[in-house]
């Protein structure tokens, strides 16, 4: 069997540039199955090209993305329908009510049981209230517990989530946190995860990368993190990266 | 479905399209400006040709024989231009909502969405041209149904150029973004006075002529003159557009393919914004 297919995702010697310019230069890493792991860094160190490159909006200059054993973008069509995202970068139809976005979205990845898979995402999700509300009048937290829904409509077994609590308050944010738990616990699904939330990522991934211009400054799990760079919090470590106070690792597997 | 057919995405799905066509309906129907828009401007064409045509056939003693051609002129130039504008102005309904993104990564793939676009050009077609073909019998006894066999060709010669129209446009939008919007409300414009809509194609200059024959619309709107002046369905002319057609129709598939892969490559999709 080969390597990339006992992986979720594979990315290989990853680089993305734009008119001479780095945006992803020459990362590297493998997610296993069911797990979740954070992707940080700074505005603008590659995170989001690296999603899109995930999810073959993209195409790389060199390297190779591998998403459930297909390669990326050219055989993306075999497992669209097995992963979904979700991103502060795109919104759903305003005019559309909660629920015409859904079933439309539903339809759109094959959901067989779509009537009963929205009340169940709507249910647990909280959003009966205003599941037949025009979704362009909901609120910042509310869209994006609609942008959730979606991005769980079809069961992935890959989730790409792009700051998924930015906009809510801290209890909902937490519920949501809560959310993605039972998910990932119940399916099995591997998650990756760009956050600015360092509690977020503390509390939902065993693995931590982190990236800086365009490289992977940091791969390893939160608590080796905090342990080799000495400090107490996420955050610390973060800025620690981010202003070139820590040892870069010289090797990422 | 075979792994290749799956890779390339040539895979069709008409649930996927159904989807689409719904999202677009769902649009349509909450929002009376967008409705209103479909037949107001086709109205004031209609209305605005036709009291035009009466005062040239009554002052310049113009053929009866020639009564009808400006108003089916207007009728047939609507289907043409409306045609790429209803293509057109459900792909920038995307690209206006963000939801671009959404779509591109989902399993739609560009032949559905393709196809949702034009089953949607056709809806809105018929929104706005049903009721104005109704008010040209009543404002003017011009009927644009009683041309029958010939209506069926020059409408589906007609779509299938606006199709490929927007097609193109809809390829500029997802490689260039919002700054090639205005592309998407004039390019059709060009085709006014090249595919001779309302004069015939003896009127240009020789040189121009040749241009105008390499346009599927010009053979309409002759087609359209020797029905309505001569009674004469002219067939050849049909055979020809349609031969136009299908080499414009390839030629707009392709580019949009060149430039979509391309708006991967800059990543362009990421940034549907000016």
């Amino acid at each position: 069997m080969d390597a990339t297919s006992t992986a979720a995702i594979a990315v290989a010697d990853l680089v993305k540039r734009y008119k001479g310019v780095a945006a992803v230069d020459g990362i590297s890493f493998r997610l296993a199955p069911g797990t979740v792991t954070g992707l940080l860094g700074g505005n603008g160190a590659g995170k989001t090209t690296t999603i899109a490159m995930i999810m073959g909006l993209v195409t790389p200059t060199s390297g190779t993305v591998s998403v459930l054993g297909a390669q990326m973008p050219g055989q993306r069509y075999r497992v669209l329908h097995r992963m979904n995202f979700e991103s502060p970068y795109v919104d759903m139809p305003m005019r559309l009510t909660v629920r015409q976005n859904l079933t439309v979205f539903g339809q759109l990845y094959g959901v067989l049981d779509l009537t009963d898979r929205v009340a169940t995402l709507a249910s647990e999700l909280d959003l009966n209230e205003f599941l037949d509300r025009p979704t362009g009048k909901l609120s910042a937290g509310q869209k994006t517990r609609v942008s959730l829904a979606k991005s769980l409509l079809n069961r992935p077994e890959v989730l790409l989530l792009d700051e998924p609590t930015a906009s809510l308050d801290p209890d909902t944010a937490d519920w949501v946190r809560g959310h993605l738990e039972r998910y990932r616990a119940e399916t099995g699904a591997s998650i990756l995860l760009a956050s600015h939330n360092m509690n977020e990522v503390e509390r939902l991934c065993e693995r931590v990368i982190i990236m800086k211009r365009g490289r992977i400054e940091d791969d390893d799990t939160p608590q080796s993190l905090l342990a080799r760079y000495g400090r107490q919090n996420l955050e610390d470590v973060f800025l620690d990266v981010a202003r070139g106070r820590g040892e870069r690792r010289e090797t990422v597997e | 479905m075979s792994n290749a057919a799956s890779d390339s995405g040539l895979e069709f799905s008409v649930h996927r399209v159904a989807a689409m066509v719904r999202r677009y309906w769902y649009l349509l129907v909450s929002s009376w400006p967008r409705l209103l828009d479909l037949i107001y401007w086709p109205t004031v064409q209609m209305l605005m040709w036709g009291f035009l045509q009466l005062y040239v056939s009554k002052n310049a003693g113009f053929a009866a024989g020639a009564a009808g051609t400006f108003i089916g002129a207007v009728l047939l130039w609507d289907i043409l231009f409306r045609g790429q504008l209803g293509f057109s102005i459900s792909f920038l309904e995307e690209m206006w909502a963000r939801n671009l993104g959404n779509l591109m990564m989902s399993p739609l793939r560009p032949t559905e969405f393709v196809a949702a676009l034009m089953i949607m050009s056709i809806v809105r077609l018929a929104i706005g041209m049903v009721p104005v073909s109704l008010l040209a019998i009543a404002f003017f006894g011009f009927n644009v149904w009683s041309l029958g066999l010939a209506l069926v060709a020059f409408f589906i010669n007609l779509i299938l150029t606006s199709w490929a129209i927007g097609i193109f446009v809809a390829g500029l939008l997802l490689r260039n973004g919002m700054g090639a919007e205005s592309m998407a409300w004039t390019i059709m414009f060009l085709f006014l006075p090249l595919t001779c809509v309302y004069y015939p194609v003896a009127v240009l200059p020789h040189w121009l002529q040749y241009v105008a024959w390499c346009l599927p619309p010009t053979y309409v709107f002759e087609g359209m003159r020797a029905l309505l002046i001569d009674q004469v369905f002219r067939a050849d002319l049909m055979v020809e557009a349609f031969a136009f057609n299908t080499v414009l129709f390839s030629a707009a598939a392709f580019a949009f393919v060149r430039l979509l892969e391309s708006a991967r490559v800059n990543g362009s999709l990421m940034q549907t914004g000016e």
